[in-house]
C-alpha cells in the first residue's frame, strides 16, 4: 500500500447490491464476519427481492445486503450509504436514492452494457454512468466481470461458473480498501469448497486479484480503517432474529425440561424458524409442518395438552386464522406461545416488508374476554431473551404467551455476547402429581394457587382424568357451566391471572438518559436500535431526554405509569398507525406524543431526530 | 401401553361413565354408540387414565363430557389437529376423536383430509346423521339432495359428500362403516378400529331423532336392512338380500347385482372381500345409491371394513426421526447451539 493513506472513520455504512443470482449476500455475510473479527461493532439487514425468481438484471431481481459496522456503539443498520457497491444497472437505480451526497460508488462497469440498461429500464441510450448524473459522488467504475474472466482465464470452469467468482473480486476489493486482511475470506472458502478443487482455485484466486486491484492501479489513493469499538470483554458471534428465537426456544425446552414442539405453516417473514427448527431434531424437537395457520395452532394446543413445550409461528395473515384456536388455549389456560414475525398488513399487505403491524391484535384479537401475556423483542440478539421469557411466563402461569417479532428483526443481524446454558434460569413446569385411586376427593383441574394459575394435568397421569374444553368451566371443577355469576367470575380470574404476571416481571427500566427530563421516547420491538441511537445524539448535544423500551407489553411493567409521569412529554415511535400510543392513552389516560411511518420500512434516526427536536426546542 | 396392568381389576362399562348428565335428546343414536364405546373399552381392558377422548363441536363432540378418561371438547373442526398434536407429545396413550358430519366433513374437511394422509395412530368415530343438529336443523354436507330445512326452504342444492370415498381420496388407510342401531356390529367395528396401528376412520350412522329421523331406517330397520345394506366379512362373498339370495359379481371392475338362484350363479363366484385390495375398497365405496329410490340397479350400501391397509403410522416415523439424528449428530448440546459455527473474542 506504497502510494496510499490510511484514513479513520468512525462509522460506516455500506450497501451491497446486485442481481439476485451475483452472491451479494454471501459477499456481505462474509464482509460482516470479517468486520465482527476485528472487534468493530455492527448490524446488517437483507434486502431480498420480493419474487422467488425475478427475470436477471431488472429492478425487482436486485438483491441487497446492508451493513454499519463503526468504532463507536451501532444501533441499527443505518439510514443512508456511505458506500454502495452495483454490480448492475438495476442495483444503481435501486439504491441510488439512498447514498449519501459525497458518497462511494463501486460500479461494476460490465452491468451497464446495453441490454442491463434495457432490463433496468433506463430511458432508451441512457446510460447514468455517462455525464454528470453522477457528479455529486466518488465514482470508481471497475469492468469486474471482464477482470474476473480475464484472471480466470486458466481455469477449467465454464464462463457461467467463472462469472459467479466476480462477487470474490468485490469483496477482495473491499477488504483492500477496508485495511483488512483475507485470511478469514480464505478460511471460509476452503472449508465451503474444499471437496472442489477447481471452484476453490477460481474464488481465491478472484479474490486475491480484487485485493490486488486496489493496490496496483493506483486509481485508489486513499484506504480507511475503523478502530475496535468499545465493546464489553468476552465471546460474541453474529445472530439473525429468526435464527435467536429458535435458540432461545430450544434453551427454554432445555432449561423446563419440556419436549420441544413446533407447528407451523409456511409463511413470510417467519418460515425461516420452521426450517431451522426442523434441523434441530438432535434436540428432541419435533417440527410439525400443518395443513394450515389453524391446525398449526391447533397442534401446538394438543401438543401442551400432552405436555410439550408447544410452539405455534405465523406471520400478521396467520394470527388471524389462528384467533379461535389461541382463544382455546386461553380457556383451557395451557401453555403455548404463538410467535408472530409481523410483516405490513392488512390482509396480505406487503409480505417481505416490515411494519409493527399486530400489536392491537395480540392485545385483543379473540373473540370475547381472552386477555394475554404479550412480549416483543427489540432486536436480533434480543429475540433469544424474549422468546426464552415468552416461554417462561407461558409454563409458570399456564396460560398461552403472544411473542411479537417483525421481518426487520428476523432477517436482521448484530453481534451478540452469547451466555452459557449453565447462565440460564431454570423454568418451574408443575405438573400435578398422580393420585391413588382409592382418593375418592374428585381432582379439581380448575383449582388456583396463590397466582391463580391452574396446575398442568398430564393425559396418562393416574388418578386424574377429567374433561376440558372450550366452553365456560366452573370454578375449581372445569365442568360445563352456564351459571352467570360463574361467567362474570372466571372472567374476571382469567384477567386477574393475566394483570398477576406483572409481578413476575422486572420493573421498566430507562436505557438511556436521566430519571427525568423534557422528553421520554418510549418504544416497543423493532424501533430500539432507532431509538437509541437517535437518545444517543440528542444527549450529546445536551437535550434532557431518555428512552425506555417496552418488552412485556401484556402486562406492562408495574412501574411504567410513574416512570412516564417524570418526563414533561412522552413521544411514541412506532411504525404502525399508532397502536402503543393507542394502548398507552386507553390504559394511563396519558396524552403522548406519536411520531408514525407506515412505508413497509424502518424510521430512520434523522427523520426521528428530526422530529424529536422540534418537540424539544 | 394403555392397558391396565394384567393384575388390576377389569374395569366395567360403567366405570367409563362420568357424573355428568348426558344432555342429547331423549331417542337420540349417540346414548346407543356411547354404550357400546364405554363397553368396548372395557372390553378392551384400557385403562381410563390412559385414554384421551377429542372432539371438535357439534352433538357428537358432547361425547368427551360423558367419558371419564381424559378429553377434550376443543373447536369447531379442529379436532383431527389438535390430535395429532396430543399424539406427536404422546405416543402412549389411546386416543378416540369424536367428529361428525358438519365438523369433520365441512369445517373440518381440511383437517379429516391430512391426518387420514398422513395416518396419525388413533380412532375416529365420525357420527353422520346427515343434518346439524346443534344449530338446530340445517342441511349438512352429507345431507340428500333436495333436503328442505330451516336454511334451504326449497330444497337444498348440492350434492352430498361420500364420506368413505373422500376418505379413500385422502389416503386412508382404514375405513369402516357401522351404524348406531346394530350394537353388536358396532362393537365389532370399535374393536377393528382399536386394534389398527394408524388413523382409523369409522362412519357411524346416527338417527337424529329430532330433525331427521330415519335417514338411515332402511340400513338400520331389522325389515329392509338385508336388503338394503352389505355387511362385508374378509374372505367371504358379498351377499345380501332378505333372505341371503343376492350378491355381488365382478365383471372386470365392474360390479354387478347377480340373483344366486335366477342366475344360476354359485358363491364362489361372486366377489370375495379382501380388505386389503384398494381397488376393490375404492368399488365399494361407491356403493352409495339411495335405498329409498332405487330406480334402475341398486348396490346395497356396505357395512364392516372396506379398508384395512398396513402402513407406518405418523408420530413412529417422527420420533424415528429423532432417533435417528441423535445418532447421526449427538444429542443436541445447548452451549454449542448458544455458540454457533463462528466465534470472536473481544479481549
Amino acid at each position: 500500500m506504497s502510494n496510499t493513506t490510511v484514513e479513520l472513520k468512525e462509522e460506516i455504512t455500506i450497501k451491497f447490491a446486485g442481481d439476485s443470482g451475483d452472491g451479494m449476500q454471501l459477499t456481505g455475510t462474509l464482509f460482516t464476519n470479517n468486520t465482527a473479527l476485528l472487534g468493530n461493532d455492527l448490524a446488517t439487514f437483507p434486502d431480498f427481492p420480493a419474487e422467488i425468481r425475478a427475470p436477471v438484471g431488472t429492478v425487482p431481481g436486485v438483491s441487497g445486503f446492508q451493513l454499519h459496522f463503526g468504532s463507536k456503539q451501532i444501533f441499527t443498520p443505518g439510514d443512508d450509504f456511505d458506500v454502495l457497491v452495483a454490480m448492475n444497472s438495476a442495483a444503481l437505480k435501486t439504491n441510488l436514492d439512498r447514498v449519501k451526497e459525497r458518497g462511494t460508488l463501486i460500479i461494476n462497469e460490465d452491468g451497464f452494457d446495453k441490454k442491463n440498461l434495457r432490463l433496468a429500464k433506463y430511458p432508451n441510450g441512457e446510460n447514468p454512468l455517462d455525464g454528470d448524473n453522477l457528479d455529486n459522488y466518488e465514482v470508481f467504475k471497475m469492468n469486474i466481470t471482464k477482470l474476473t474472466r480475464t484472471c480466470l482465464a486458466e481455469s477449467p470452469l465454464g464462463t457461467k461458473e467463472k462469472d459467479r467468482c466476480k462477487n470474490m473480486f468485490v469483496l477482495g476489493f473491499l477488504l483492500w480498501r477496508y485495511s483488512r486482511n483475507i485470511d478469514s475470506v480464505v478460511n471460509f472458502l476452503k472449508t465451503k469448497f474444499g471437496n472442489k478443487p477447481d471452484i476453490l482455485e477460481a474464488n481465491l484466486k478472484t479474490l486475491k486479484a480484487g485485493y490486488h486491484y486496489g493496490d496496483t492501479t493506483e486509481t485508489f489513493t486513499t484506504t480507511y480503517k475503523v478502530k475496535e469499538a468499545p465493546m464489553e470483554k468476552g465471546t460474541y458471534r453474529n445472530i439473525m432474529g429468526n435464527q435467536a428465537v429458535c435458540i432461545g426456544l430450544v434453551a427454554a425446552s432445555q432449561k423446563s425440561g419440556l419436549p420441544l414442539f413446533y407447528g407451523s405453516y409456511p409463511i413470510t417473514p417467519a418460515s425461516d424458524i420452521l426450517h431451522t427448527l426442523a434441523s434441530y431434531k438432535n434436540f428432541g424437537v419435533r417440527t410439525f409442518q400443518a395443513e394450515d395457520e389453524i391446525a398449526a395452532a391447533c397442534s401446538a394446543v394438543g401438543a401442551a395438552y400432552g405436555g410439550n413445550l408447544a410452539i405455534t409461528g405465523t406471520s400478521g395473515p396467520g394470527l388471524a386464522l389462528k384467533g379461535e384456536a389461541i382463544g382455546l388455549a386461553m380457556m383451557l389456560e395451557l401453555p403455548m406461545v404463538i410467535l408472530n414475525i409481523q410483516r405490513g398488513g392488512p390482509s396480505t399487505g406487503l409480505p417481505t416488508k416490515t411494519e409493527q403491524s399486530d400489536l392491537l391484535m395480540a392485545m385483543y384479537g379473540r373473540n370475547g374476554e381472552s386477555p394475554m401475556p404479550v412480549v416483543a423483542a427489540n432486536s436480533p440478539k434480543d429475540a433469544f431473551e424474549a422468546a426464552f421469557e415468552a416461554c417462561r411466563i407461558a409454563i409458570e402461569h399456564m396460560v398461552p404467551v403472544l411473542f411479537l417479532s417483525d421481518g426487520y428483526i428476523a432477517n436482521g443481524a448484530e453481534p451478540w455476547k452469547f451466555p452459557k446454558s449453565a447462565d440460564l434460569p431454570k423454568i418451574n413446569a408443575k405438573f400435578s402429581p398422580p393420585k391413588e385411586t382409592d382418593d375418592e376427593t374428585p381432582y379439581l383441574p380448575y383449582d388456583r394457587n396463590e397466582n391463580l394459575v391452574r396446575e398442568w394435568a398430564l393425559p396418562g397421569t393416574k388418578g386424574l382424568a377429567h374433561r376440558i374444553g372450550g366452553l365456560e368451566k366452573e370454578h375449581g371443577t372445569g365442568n360445563v357451566s352456564y351459571d352467570p355469576a360463574n361467567h362474570e367470575f372466571m372472567v374476571k380470574t382469567r384477567q386477574a391471572k393475566v394483570d398477576k404476571i406483572a409481578e413476575f416481571i422486572p420493573d421498566q427500566a430507562i436505557e438511556l438518559g436521566q430519571n427525568q427530563g423534557d422528553l421520554l421516547i418510549l418504544g416497543w420491538g423493532s424501533t430500539h436500535g432507532v431509538i437509541q441511537s437517535v437518545t444517543n445524539e440528542l444527549l450529546n448535544e445536551g437535550y434532557k431526554v431518555a428512552n425506555a423500551h417496552i418488552r412485556y407489553l401484556n402486562p406492562f411493567p408495574k412501574n411504567l405509569e410513574a416512570l412516564m409521569s417524570n418526563y414533561k412529554k412522552v413521544l411514541i415511535p412506532e411504525i404502525n398507525n399508532g397502536q402503543l400510543s393507542k394502548i398507552i392513552r386507553e390504559k394511563f389516560l396519558l396524552e403522548v406524543v406519536q411520531y408514525n411511518k407506515i412505508q413497509g420500512v424502518p424510521i430512520s434516526s434523522a427523520e426521528l431526530k428530526h422530529f424529536a427536536k422540534e418537540i424539544l426546542d | 401401553m394403555s392397558t391396565l396392568p394384567p393384575d388390576n381389576k377389569p374395569l366395567k362399562a360403567k366405570d367409563f361413565a362420568t357424573d355428568q348428565d348426558v344432555r342429547w335428546c331423549p331417542g337420540c343414536g349417540d346414548y346407543s354408540i356411547l354404550k357400546q364405546v364405554q363397553t368396548v373399552m372395557a372390553e378392551l381392558g384400557l385403562d381410563k387414565d390412559k385414554v384421551a377422548v377429542i372432539s371438535g363441536i357439534g352433538c357428537s363432540s358432547r361425547f368427551p363430557y360423558y367419558m371419564d378418561t381424559y378429553g377434550m371438547h376443543s373447536i369447531h373442526g379442529r379436532a383431527p389437529a389438535i390430535a395429532t398434536g396430543l399424539r406427536i407429545a404422546n405416543p402412549d396413550l389411546s386416543i378416540w376423536m369424536i367428529t361428525g358430519d358438519g365438523d369433520g366433513l365441512s369445517i373440518g374437511g381440511n383437517h379429516l383430509l391430512h391426518i387420514l394422509r398422513r395416518n396419525v395412530n388413533l380412532n375416529i368415530m365420525l357420527f353422520n346423521n346427515q343434518i346439524y343438529g346443534l344449530t338446530k336443523g340445517q342441511y349438512s354436507p352429507t345431507s340428500e339432495v333436495n333436503k328442505r330445512t330451516k336454511s334451504t326452504p326449497m330444497g337444498s342444492l348440492d350434492n352430498p359428500v361420500n364420506p368413505l370415498a373422500f376418505a379413500l381420496g385422502a389416503g386412508a388407510t382404514f375405513v369402516a362403516r357401522s351404524m348406531d342401531r346394530d350394537p353388536k356390529h358396532l362393537k365389532a367395528m370399535l374393536h377393528r378400529s382399536n386394534d389398527y396401528h394408524g388413523t382409523s376412520l369409522l362412519e357411524i350412522y346416527q338417527n337424529c331423532n329430532i330433525f331427521n329421523d330415519g335417514a338411515f331406517f332402511a340400513f338400520t330397520d331389522r325389515e329392509t336392512k338385508m336388503a338394503n345394506g352389505i355387511f362385508l366379512e374378509q374372505g367371504q362373498p358379498l351377499v345380501f338380500g332378505l333372505n341371503s339370495e343376492l350378491g355381488i359379481r365382478l365383471d372386470g371392475y365392474k360390479p354387478k347385482v347377480v340373483d344366486l338362484e335366477k342366475d344360476k350363479v354359485s358363491k364362489d363366484d361372486l366377489w370375495i372381500h379382501d380388505e386389503a385390495d384398494l381397488f376393490k375398497a375404492q368399488i365399494l365405496t361407491r356403493f352409495f345409491d339411495d335405498p329409498n329410490n332405487k330406480s334402475g340397479e341398486y348396490f346395497p350400501r356396505p357395512f364392516g371394513v372396506l379398508y384395512n391397509e398396513e402402513k407406518p403410522a405418523y408420530e413412529d416415523l417422527l420420533h424415528a426421526q429423532l432417533d435417528l439424528a441423535i445418532e447421526q449428530k449427538g444429542k443436541g448440546d445447548l452451549d454449542a447451539l448458544l455458540a454457533g459455527k463462528s466465534t470472536w473474542e473481544i479481549e
